[in-house]
């Protein structure tokens, strides 16, 4: 009954998005408020019937229904209530509907916050979100129906994929859509400007808090992702430019590029039509990256033309957005005039570097990542793209942009002054470079890219200490006045240098842990000792377990220093899902400080031993933490007074204060 | 179709990132003695793609065809075969598909010209932007401003 329920609520959002998708768009352009006002209503209710429709689907996966085919295909009733509930979007029709949910939601904070907004702008971005939303909806109703019934009712569910069935699956896809969605509202609000001609830098004031936001969320969702893959696949990589990553990664390029062009925007009045179109490009690689999963066709054209329904549809979706959008960008954006003046060292010139590059950057990896398919549609060769080759192109791109990150945030707008910018920053290189020589020479092992790569990293994260000290006014005031001065500065400033800081402890491990880690892949008795960096490291012996939906074989470790101190005990296993009959490890990791021991264990021997992969990570956990720093930064930011969403304008007292603010 | 592939797969349709599978890869019996010969093996294995598997190089695989391939490499390498003779050695059997890193050709110069053809357009674009900016900000003083300007300036002396 709460099955049917919810198709019912997913046909009536189908329905009221239709609505939302024309009757604003058709008051904006009659000048008819009561057209317009039917925006707000439609978008909240929408998403009131979404939310039911995906509670009725929760439900059933509670209640394990598997009289409902999708129940019964991704679960099982002995599953523990935690995958029951994050099952409901590991498969293709739940994920689809956690989609329009987030879709729906933003939408609805749009009319929920949108108050301040001009009523036609608001209107165009409403029915903007309406369009994508009917045509999500009619994608799930047509071919994607997570409410499709089975009868007789069997029995058992097949399961949960077991790679799935992991705490990454409550939070990864929810952050990662969050961040995907998120930029349809920057498209949104693109459209719409395109639609009313007029575009000016409160627009961007506009824009900016929702990417700032998604931004966030998607930086989040593929640490997320990246670290799951990480404890998960059993050998310890954190990013394998595997296409499916790419294509989380490319609207993150993307993004990142608009939430600085945008800035300068809001700013000075600058790159009108490039964000726009940036805003258009980032939801679009969104809407690529959904299509290029959902389809198939990442595995082989070939796949994808003998099982259509899907791919076709998306692909017709994605044509329709991004063709529909392009088109008006060329028709109408020379409406939009262009302005701001600024000499090439400013910070409006850092920030149409940082542009540059990512926008090359981006580039890359999707040529890199659709390349095979092209070759194989035109010629009919398979070719491979993989890591190596995004490695030797990427890196190159990045770097400039990294070493150029720290000046930034300390050039004035409009004409700096690189000679005093780079005063400001001395103490900051001189930090980074005498690390990077001490590595050079006092890490064993440690090559000339390691050196440069810790120097980098440093580089970045005293470059925006400096930052923030400098505009605090370090020197020149006592520490008293100084921290108190740290305190009230505008928090976008912080959470830009917080981002920065973020964005230099992430490099700072990937290059210690690419280059210093150490790896040994031994076959181990009961009682035999492995040596590892300056670890030893004991296997004691191995035990079976039964888990509520698996069986399990754990090798118990003991970890040692080179001293002969006990350090800690590992448990690394093996699992075996009966339901699906598929095998899973799990590693046995040791975290030491921001360093990890990882442990996997392989097959047995016929002589009784065990295969054993152990790698010392120096760092690695700088990795995700640098995402998670990074994700704080952009949500300090989010909260700065100027960009508070629906935020009432402030006190003229308040705006004379913070006239002089900087980015 | 090995476990890994088989996950590859269903991770790919379900999610946007995360490629999560079981370990397997390198097992200790096929490993060579001298530990250069070892690592140049590693290297090579790493830029060589697993031929069942999606996007994963034959070092990080578990599927059978990437132990024969993983085997096949430190064969050549015992027998002295330069690095690039391994590599042009596994290419003429199973063809261009097992680089990860496609070779520079005719056929590929799309893909390899891509970051140098972007960074140059968008220099141009902004070259020819600043040079546009440069002379709209020259044109506007008209003879008749230009007069009254050097009347005001002579004024002030």
């Amino acid at each position: 009954m709460s099955v049917e329920l919810g198709h019912f609520a997913l046909i009536l959002a189908f329905a009221l998005s239709l609505v939302q998708a024309s009757a604003p768009l058709v008051g904006a352009r009659l000048g008819n408020g009561r057209l317009m006002q039917i925006g707000e209503p439609a978008a909240i209710t929408g998403f009131a019937l979404i939310t039911l429709a995906f509670a009725a689907l929760m439900l059933a996966y509670v209640q394990s229904d598997f009289s409902v085919l999708n129940v019964w295909e991704n679960s099982h009733s002995a599953k523990p209530l935690l995958f029951k509930l994050t099952g409901t979007w590991g498969n293709h029709e739940g994920s689809m509907l956690l989609w329009v949910l987030i879709l729906s939601l933003f939408g609805a904070m749009v009319a929920f916050f949108g108050s301040n907004l001009p009523p036609s702008l608001r209107a165009n971005v409403l029915a903007v979100q309406g369009m994508i939303a009917s045509a999500f909806l009619l994608f799930i109703l047509a071919t994607s129906n997570p409410f499709a019934r089975l009868q007789p009712a069997p029995i058992e569910g097949r399961d949960l994929n077991p790679i799935l069935q992991d705490v990454g699956l409550a939070v990864h896809p929810p952050l990662l859509y969050l961040g995907y969605v998120g930029f349809s509202i920057s498209f949104s609000f693109a459209v719409a400007a395109l639609l009313d001609g007029r575009i000016d830098a409160a627009w961007a004031r506009w824009v900016r808090p929702w990417t700032l936001a998604a931004w966030a969320f998607l930086t989040g969702g593929i640490a997320m992702g990246s670290y799951w893959a990480y404890y998960e696949l059993g050998w310890g990589g954190f990013w394998f430019w595997d296409p499916v990553e790419n294509a989380s990664f490319l609207p993150w390029l993307s993004g990142t590029a608009l939430l600085h062009s945008a800035l300068v925007m809001e700013k000075r009045g600058a790159l009108k039509i490039w964000t726009v179109l940036l805003a258009i490009l980032t939801f679009s690689l969104s809407l690529l990256g959904t299509f290029l999963v959902r389809s198939g066709v990442l595995t082989s054209v070939h796949t994808f033309a003998s099982d259509p329904a899907r791919g076709v549809f998306i692909l017709a979706i994605l044509m329709l957005f991004i063709g529909g959008a392009l088109a008006l960008f060329a028709w109408r954006a020379s409406a939009l005039a262009p302005g701001g003046l600024f000499h090439p060292i400013s910070r409006e010139g850092a920030l149409v570097l940082n542009n540059l590059l990512l926008t090359t950057a981006a580039a890359t990896v999707l040529v890199g990542t659709l390349y095979p398919l092209l070759v194989e549609a035109v010629t009919g060769d398979k070719i491979s793209v993989g890591a190596p080759f995004f490695n030797l192109t990427f890196l190159p791109l990045f770097l400039p942009l990294l070493l150029a990150m720290p000046f930034g945030p300390v050039l004035a707008w409009k004409r700096g002054d690189l000679v005093a910018a780079a005063q400001r920053l001395h103490l900051a290189f001189a930090v980074a470079a005498i690390a990077g020589f001490m590595v050079y020479f006092l890490v064993d092992r440690a090559t000339a890219f390691a050196a440069i790569g810790v120097g980098i990293g440093l580089w970045l994260v005293c470059g925006a200490i400096a930052d923030l000290a400098v505009k605090a006014g370090a020197g020149k005031v006592g520490p008293v006045v100084g921290l108190r001065r740290l305190w009230g500065l505008p928090r976008a400033m912080k959470g830009t240098a917080l981002a920065h800081a973020g964005m230099g402890l992430t490099v700072l491990g990937v290059v210690c842990v690419t280059t210093l880690e150490a790896e040994r892949i031994v076959t181990m008795q009961p009682g035999d000792r492995v040596e590892i960096s300056d670890f030893s490291l004991r296997f004691d012996d191995i035990r079976p377990f039964t888990g509520p939906n698996y069986s399990e074989e754990q090798a118990f470790f003991t970890l040692f220093s080179s001293g002969g101190r006990q350090i800690g005990e590992i448990v690394s296993s093996k699992r075996f899902y009966t339901a699906r009959g598929m095998p899973t490890t799990e590693a046995g990791i040791e975290t030491l400080l921001l360093s990890q021991l990882y442990i996997s264990i392989g097959d047995a021997t016929s002589a009784g031993g065990l295969v054993v992969r152990v790698w010392w990570k120096p760092m690695v956990t700088l990795i995700w933490l640098g995402a998670l720093v990074m994700m704080i930064g952009g949500t300090v930011s989010l909260l700065d007074r100027r960009l508070r969403i629906g935020a009432p304008k402030a006190s003229p007292k308040r705006r004379l204060a913070t006239a002089g603010e900087g980015g | 179709m090995t476990i890994r592939r088989f996950v590859l797969i269903a991770i790919a349709a379900l999610l946007f990132a995360a490629g999560p599978q079981v370990a397997g890869a390198v097992q200790p019996d096929e490993m060579l003695s001298d530990p250069v010969l070892e690592q140049r093996a590693r290297d090579l294995s790493a830029g060589l793609r697993c031929m069942v598997c999606q996007n994963q190089s034959i070092d990080d695989s578990d599927a059978e065809l990437a132990r024969d391939l993983r085997v096949l490499v430190r064969e050549r390498l015992a027998a002295g075969d330069s690095d690039a003779e391994v590599i042009e050695y596994v290419v003429s059997r199973y063809g261009e598909f097992v680089l990860l890193k496609p070779r520079v050709s005719p056929r590929n110069a799309l893909l390899w010209a891509t970051p140098v053809l972007i960074l140059l357009a968008g220099v141009i674009v902004l070259a020819l932007g600043v040079s546009r900016r440069r002379k709209k900000r020259a044109a506007p003083l008209t003879p008749e401003e230009e007069a009254a300007l050097k009347g005001i300036l002579n004024e002030r002396d």
